[in-house]
């Protein structure tokens, strides 16, 4: 019976830091159709930030929930600007361009903080379920997650700008023609979308030691996670990371962690060459 | 069956609960030139994308010429003589008109004879000014004689095409309905059309399509002036 | 493409031939090897990519699959003839496969970036994790993350103890680099080529007049895979070691980086830009005060924003305009007057 329920919290673990790792490269793909490549250094910075500020003094939990997304969004802000602004619409060069970027703040980040590995260790303690330790920080993950999508659909559904948010994202036309600038509304997803980034690597943080590079174990996962999805954001995302989350914890149990890997990515190339509109896209049409 | 060019029976296509194509059946002879007409959304074009193989029908048989090609990929349909021409310009923009057509034309022959055809083709689509320079650059006329000419590359036999009088100039409709003509003393043709100018100065037999069903084939003349098709399509347009 | 097929074979022999005299006395012959392979890892990218429209994110999936298969079934045979010839053939059908899986359920391009970099994953992530030795293919361990050391270098074909190396290694590779090269112009020349770049500019009409896309995109695909396979042989015996590292993202990530750089739709620019950049890298490599991955991402980014035709097309569509200009002064008006006067009377 033990064994049962430390196997679903992993479960429910594996799912959420999905959701997690993909929540910010899906809001910007979802809204504004671009592929943030550099999404995992995104990620890799708001880990960074977060050991920063902890470093500085700050206490943990605000280091992770506040300055690291608001450092990641305003880099992404700045980022919008300069490069991804010019790209609409190119949906492969807006792919190059990021991957570009991706490699530029691994050699940045790897000028200003060296190329060792840092971090920070997790600021709420395991414990045991029967026989079992469970480490408790991955409560904090899933809880993390939840409130992210209850939060995420609440301002959608509930909110004005959520209003215009799923507008924008059926017919980016006919918002503008509505009167809404696209301009305005592109620089304001790419600054959430890039916080999500910032505040998924923070979290995470202290479950890794961060290097540079860290952010390549992210991107791939993140990616498959959000094209799998397909176009609607919280039904997506939260179908395709159960799926992968599910098959990657089933055989990291059943064989070891690399084959569950493995596993995860298999799985999503047979998931895109059946259904190659995503999850969404085939079953639950249209709904955000 | 010979003398069949394409024949469909029941051929249906729901998208969802929309009925766009209901139980049509069809049939044209060879060397026959018929045009399908009708509203928007009457069907027509979503029979022509069932026949072309773009679309596959939920219901219903495809013949041509006796071979059943129900559900093929496009590039069989095209591989057995049929020429297709869509109804946005589909063409090689960023290539010359030559290599344009010469592509079309080495699917079904030789290097030398592909060569020899890209010429003919030229001549008699009048492109000699402009056959070295890229499709991208020329004029929507221009465009749409050379996608005309893709599709006769082919020596086909039967010809589908899409709306090709849409967009043209006067000039340019009275040259593509030569060239209409010519093709068809080889093959029989289909072709989706609004223009009624167009239509009456070419057809003789036309196809009405109304509600995704065939409502009324004959004449063009005898069609033109009949009270229902007046009712569901001229009327409105008038 | 103007003029004849030989007369391109005899261009391309020449050029080989003075740049392999000219370059060893500016750059060690250790170094340009690597040049050599990777312009050759480039215009495997730069065939599919620049004129087979594939926007394939794995190409190094193929060129580590050739380095593993070289080393793999040399260690195993003793000498490298037949080896060479698997490092080919394995990443071949293995992208054979994977392209008819692609290409046949009409993946749109998104999908196949993420296809390839996900195939490109599974098989680092899996060439990773085989460090224990019950991991091994015949007398071969994968070694895991360590890679496989010591197998058999190149040798001349029939003699298995004259190795190939230093200097001699260098023109071997050359060669192969300027035989690739003119079989990549040859197979451009054909009839495949062409209905190649037609497929890329346009797939339904290229199938509506009757081709089947999706089996030649397959055959295209592993004809690039073939090459970078051959690359990665080439690679094995120059670092004599392979490791998982060949399968990487970043490698992947500078492959396209090399095409974008020099020129998709031509055949010099990605040989030039792998080239250019390596060295580049390689210059950077020896100072610590700028990081590499700076670099080339600021060059990649650069290059999407200000040049994304690359610099080959630039270069040579600079260099038409002033040749143009300077010959044939009226030209530009001779060609427009026709389709003016027709838009004339047609009007």
């Amino acid at each position: 019976m033990d064994l049962y329920a430390v196997v679903l919290v992993e479960m429910l673990y594996g799912v959420a830091s999905l959701v997690l790792i993909s929540a910010g490269l899906a809001v910007v793909f979802g809204m504004i159709k671009v592929i943030n490549l550099a999404h995992g250094e995104f990620m890799m910075m708001g880990g960074y930030a977060t050991i920063t500020a902890v470093n500085l003094g700050v206490n943990v939990f605000v280091a992770m929930l506040v300055i690291a997304p608001v450092a990641v969004g305003l880099i992404g802000l700045v980022v919008e600007r300069l490069v991804i602004r010019h790209l609409y619409g190119r949906l492969v060069d807006t792919m190059l361009a990021t991957w570009g970027l991706s490699l530029f703040f691994i050699g940045l980040v790897t000028m200003v903080f060296g190329n060792t590995t840092t971090g920070i260790s997790t600021p709420i303690p395991g414990f045991a379920i029967g026989d079992y330790q469970v480490n408790g920080y991955n409560f904090f993950i899933i809880l993390v997650s939840a409130s992210l999508l209850v939060v995420m659909l609440s301002v959608l559904k509930g909110t004005r700008s959520g209003l215009i948010a799923r507008g924008t994202m059926q017919r980016p036309d006919m918002a503008a023609a509505l009167g809404y600038n696209p301009d305005r509304i592109n620089m304001a997803t790419f600054f959430c979308g890039s916080a999500l980034s910032g505040l998924a690597g923070a979290v995470l943080a202290p479950l890794v030691g961060l290097v540079p590079t860290s952010g390549g174990a992210y991107i791939a996962k993140a990616f498959i996670t959000v094209i799998a999805g397909g176009p609607s954001l919280i039904a997506g995302l939260l179908s395709s990371a159960s799926l992968f989350g599910a098959v990657n914890q089933i055989f990291t149990f059943a064989i070891s962690p690399v084959v569950g890997e493995v596993a995860l990515l298999v799985a999503a190339v047979v998931l895109l060459r059946v259904l190659p509109k995503g999850v969404t896209g085939t079953f639950f049409k249209g709904r955000p | 069956m010979d003398d069949v060019a394409l024949e469909t029976y029941g051929l249906t296509m729901r998208f969802g609960g929309v009925i766009a194509a209901n139980r049509v059946d069809f049939r044209l002879r060879a060397l026959e030139l018929r045009c399908l007409i009708g509203p928007n959304g009457a069907g027509k074009s979503t029979f022509f994308r069932c026949i072309t193989g773009l679309q596959r029908p939920t219901e219903g048989e495809v013949y041509m010429r006796g071979i059943e090609t129900t559900g093929w990929m496009p590039h069989r349909i095209a591989s057995l003589g049929v020429g297709i021409k869509t109804q946005t310009p589909n063409v090689m923009d960023s290539l010359s008109v030559h290599e344009n057509i010469w592509l079309a034309a080495r699917r079904f022959h030789d290097l030398r004879e592909a060569d020899r055809k890209t010429q003919e083709i030229i001549e008699l689509l009048a492109l000699g000014e402009i056959a070295r320079d890229d499709l991208g650059r020329l004029a929507h006329g221009e465009r749409q004689r050379v996608e005309l000419g893709l599709v006769a590359a082919g020596d086909p036999w039967l010809i589908l095409l899409d709306e090709p009088a849409a967009g043209l100039s006067a000039g340019d409709i009275e040259r593509m309905t030569g060239t209409i003509r010519e093709l068809n003393s080889r093959a029989a043709l289909i072709i989706v059309e609004h223009d009624m100018q167009f239509i009456r100065s070419i057809a003789e037999t036309v196809t009405v399509f109304h509600q995704g069903k065939v409502l009324m084939e004959d004449h063009v003349d005898r069609v033109m002036s009949d009270p229902v098709v007046r009712n569901v399509y001229l009327g409105k347009k008038a | 493409m103007p003029g004849s097929l030989t007369r391109d074979a005899i261009t391309i022999a020449l050029v080989t031939g003075v740049l392999v005299w000219v370059l060893p006395l500016i750059i060690g012959t250790y170094t340009l090897t690597v040049l050599v392979i990777y312009g050759m890892l480039a215009l495997s990218l730069g065939l599919i990519w620049g004129f087979g429209g594939i926007l394939c994110f794995g190409q190094a999936a193929f060129f580590g699959l050739g380095a593993y298969a070289y080393a793999i079934s040399a260690i195993n045979i003793g000498e490298s003839t037949l080896p060479m010839f698997l490092a080919v053939l394995v990443p071949a059908a293995f992208a054979a496969l994977l392209g008819a899986m692609m290409f046949y359920g009409r993946l749109g391009d998104v999908y196949l970036g993420v296809i390839t970099l996900v195939v490109t994953l599974i098989l680092f992530k899996t060439v990773n994790s085989t460090a224990g030795p019950q991991y091994a293919i015949g007398n071969a361990r994968l070694g895991g993350f360590n890679g496989i050391p010591g197998f058999p270098t190149l040798n001349v074909p029939g003699l298995p103890d004259a190795y190939i190396w230093g200097d001699g290694y260098f023109y071997v590779c050359a060669a192969l680099l300027g035989l690739v090269y003119m079989l990549v112009t040859a197979l451009l020349r054909s009839s495949f080529g062409r209905v190649a770049v037609g497929i890329r500019e346009n797939e339904t009409r290229m199938s509506l007049m009757g081709y089947d896309v999706r089996a030649r995109k397959t055959v295209m695909f592993a004809i690039g895979a073939a090459i970078a396979g051959l690359a990665g042989a080439l690679f094995a015996n120059w670092a004599e070691i392979v490791t998982p590292s060949l399968f990487s993202l970043g490698q992947s990530a500078e492959i396209i980086i090399w095409c974008i750089v020099g020129g998709l739709g031509t055949r010099l620019g990605p040989v030039l830009g792998a080239a250019g950049l390596a060295y580049l890298k390689f210059l950077l490599g020896q100072q610590a005060l700028i990081d590499n991955a700076l670099v080339t991402g600021l060059v990649l980014v650069l290059f999407v924003l200000f040049l994304p035709k690359g610099i080959v097309p630039a270069l040579s569509g600079l260099w038409n305009f002033g040749f143009v200009r300077w010959r044939l002064p009226g030209h530009i008006h001779q060609r427009r007057r026709p389709r003016g006067r027709e838009r004339t009377r047609n009007g």
